[in-house]
């Protein structure tokens, strides 16, 4: 048996494996498949401060492994999910990482705020999702700027009890990430999510126009899984020490490993819900046997692995 | 009580045969079977284990047999449209296909004798039978009305005429029936048959003419809608329409969980596509995903 123990920041998890923000609502529906309490963690959909509808349909459409995704965040707004869904998140035995968005800075601090008035926990650390367009600036994505992305991770920190780990959550959409990931944990990340989708089009060769209502979606699944994965790796190389959430084209446990060698302290696991609604735990399963078949005892030594074994044969 | 809810099983092909312009797949299902009333629809995985196509694929269920001579079995009906239900109908006897089901909100059963005129359009006949089966044994009138483009798109038509009063067909050529569309032989068919509710599955331009026609007749309607759903369980929300709850507020309301069944008046057809500015929620800020 391997030691899966793992940990993000100051929040403590049995296992690695957790939900990805948006691609398992607020938990209810899969704990029709498995008991939450079996994961790590639970990532929550991204919640705003206000009810909103989300965008037109069609809002969704498939690519070679993988979807495109034009939601729109829609949700209930952040009172009636503290009021309901963390409640009850908290009544299955589920860790909740509660992932929270925002059009302004203001937002974010508000909705932060909010989390940070539910039940002592009952949360278990704060997904910052950066890859919000700051109606404040021409409608320019948090997580493309250093400073918008620094501003919304300094909000939520400073508006959230410091025992609640933040994370800030990243665009792979960016010239270097790196800067970003700095820029987020010099504000006051305690660890980093990546990564968010893609952005990506697809055109429809039958109305010949584009297929999702929004024009652009976010593209996520296997097919983003290297950008994932080189994305882990180039952080972790430069920041070795802050914790980070793998998020992006997880299958199997085998994928699952590739993010953790890269630099993940925990994985993610999206899109692949929607093909497999079990996947979350059998992908945990699968890790567990791919570590336990290499040797390893504790999973955090697999953590960053790769860069280990790189820097002692090529230094 | 019967177990209820969706569970994900791994399921295998038992038959797939044609009929008319479509396949029925029976598939070995164990413990879907007896979680299934009428309206419940499956959402299948394609492609095998390792498929680039991730997403499920949605199908009502035509029949859910508890004891079949292998186990608990369940039938779809399919058009072969894209790569996934292509890959569908290409399966043999043998072939696993995982299942999750059943899943949706079933049709409303009135809980009195009442008389139900069922109304498919294309494939959209496969959940009536069983319907009509639960009508009956609650002791509904039933009379169908089955539609189509052409006669070979039309299903179950000799299945609807054992289990219903009458069976009027039309088709948009005229190679069976009436020519022409469900639409205009209901109100007919509501004198005849004193209608109270309807019941019906088709596609959405169907279902919106008909939820006129049972409104102008003040016949109560049930639909179950068909729209693009990536997950079925209600995690995506990628499904959603605009639906008018019992508070007067619409909704972007997920097809797959609070649906497929709707009341007619309910939905929001001409705004399908669309989000109203009066929805809860909108109008939204630019953008986000
Ligand atoms: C509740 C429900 C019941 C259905 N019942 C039946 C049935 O009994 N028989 C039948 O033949 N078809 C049925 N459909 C439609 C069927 O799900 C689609 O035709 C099928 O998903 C198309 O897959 P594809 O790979 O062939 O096409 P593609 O267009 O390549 O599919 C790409 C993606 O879009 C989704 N999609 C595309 N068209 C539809 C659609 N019309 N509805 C939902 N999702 C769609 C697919 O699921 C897939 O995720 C039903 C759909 C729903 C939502
Ligand atoms: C339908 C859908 C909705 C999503 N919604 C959110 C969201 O609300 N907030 C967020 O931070 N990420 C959201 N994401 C992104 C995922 O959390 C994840 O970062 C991305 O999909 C990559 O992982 P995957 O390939 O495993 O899906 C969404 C993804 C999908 C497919
Ligand atoms: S199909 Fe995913 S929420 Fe309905």
């Amino acid at each position: 048996m391997v030691d899966l123990r793992t940990s993000l920041g100051s929040a403590v998890l049995p296992n690695p494996l957790a939900t990805a923000s948006g691609c398992a609502a607020n938990g209810r529906e899969l704990s029709r498949f498995f008991p939450l309490s079996e994961l790590g963690a639970v990532v929550t959909k991204s919640v705003m401060l206000a009810p909103r509808s989300g965008r037109a349909t069609p809002r969704m459409a498939e690519t070679p492994s993988g979807m495109l995704n034009s939601i729109g965040l829609q949700g209930p707004g952040v009172d009636a999910f503290v009021e309901h869904d963390l409640p009850w998140l908290q009544a299955q035995g589920a860790r909740t990482i509660v992932s929270i968005a925002g059009g302004s800075i203001d937002e974010y601090a508000v909705v932060a705020d909010r989390v940070n008035g539910a039940p002592p926990g009952s949360v278990a650390a704060v997904e910052v999702n950066i890859s919000c367009p700051n109606v404040e600036d021409r409608g320019l994505v948090f997580a493309c700027d250093p400073m918008a992305a620094a501003a919304a991770v300094q909000a939520a920190r400073r508006a959230l009890d410091p025992a609640i780990p933040v994370l800030a959550k990243l665009s792979p959409d960016v010239t270097d990430i790196v800067t970003i990931a700095r820029a987020c944990v010099g504000a006051g990340a305690d660890g980093l999510t990546m990564i968010n989708t893609v952005l990506g089009m697809v055109i429809d060769t039958g109305t010949l126009r584009p297929a999702l209502a929004g024009v652009t979606g976010g593209l996520s699944g296997p097919a983003i899984r290297p950008v994932a994965v080189r994305c882990i790796w180039q952080v972790h190389a430069a920041l070795p020490d802050v914790p980070i959430l793998g998020v992006g084209g997880v299958r199997t446990g085998l994928d699952a490993l590739q993010l953790v060698l890269a630099g993940a302290s925990a994985v993610s696991v999206g899109t692949v819900v929607f093909n497999d609604p079990s996947a979350p735990v059998r992908v945990l399963r699968e890790l567990h046997d791919a570590l336990e078949e290499r040797g390893f005892e504790r999973f955090v030594d697999a953590v960053g692995y790769a860069h280990r074994s790189f820097e002692q044969e090529y230094a | 009580m019967a177990p209820s809810g969706p569970i994900q099983v791994r399921g295998e092909v038992l038959s797939v045969r044609r009929v008319g312009a479509y396949f029925h797949v029976t598939l070995l299902a164990q413990g879907v079977a007896e979680r299934v009333r009428p309206g419940h629809f499956v959402a299948l995985a394609v492609g095998g284990e390792s498929s680039s196509m991730l997403l499920r694929r949605s199908f009502s269920i035509y029949r859910a047999q508890e004891r079949g001579v292998y186990g608990g079995t369940v039938e779809i009906v399919l058009a072969a449209h894209g790569p996934g239900t292509s890959w569908l109908a290409g399966c043999r006897p043998h072939d696993p296909v995982d299942v999750v089901g059943p899943l949706g909100t079933p049709f409303a059963l009135p809980k009195d004798p009442a008389s139900c005129t069922l109304v498919g359009g294309g494939y959209g006949s496969a959940p009536l039978f069983s319907l009509a089966d639960a009508l009956r044994a609650r002791g509904c009138r039933v009379d169908v009305v089955l539609g189509a483009g052409s006669e070979d798109r039309l299903f179950g038509v000799l299945d609807a005429k054992r289990i219903s009063q009458s069976v009027t067909v039309t088709t948009d050529d005229g190679s069976l029936g009436h020519r022409g569309r469900v639409t205009d032989v209901l109100p007919a068919v509501f004198a005849r048959a004193d209608t109270d509710v309807v019941y019906a599955c088709g596609p959405m331009a169907m279902l919106r003419a008909l939820s006129e026609v049972a409104a102008a007749h003040g016949v109560a309607a049930q639909v179950a809608v068909e729209e693009a759903m990536a997950c079925g369980i209600g995690v995506c929300m990628t499904c959603v329409l605009p639906v008018v709850g019992d508070d007067g507020v619409t909704r972007m309301v997920r097809s797959c969980t609070e649906g497929p069944v709707f009341r007619g008046e309910s939905v929001r057809w001409a705004d399908v596509g669309t989000v109203p500015p009066d929805c809860l929620g909108a109008p939204l800020p630019a953008g986000g995903h």
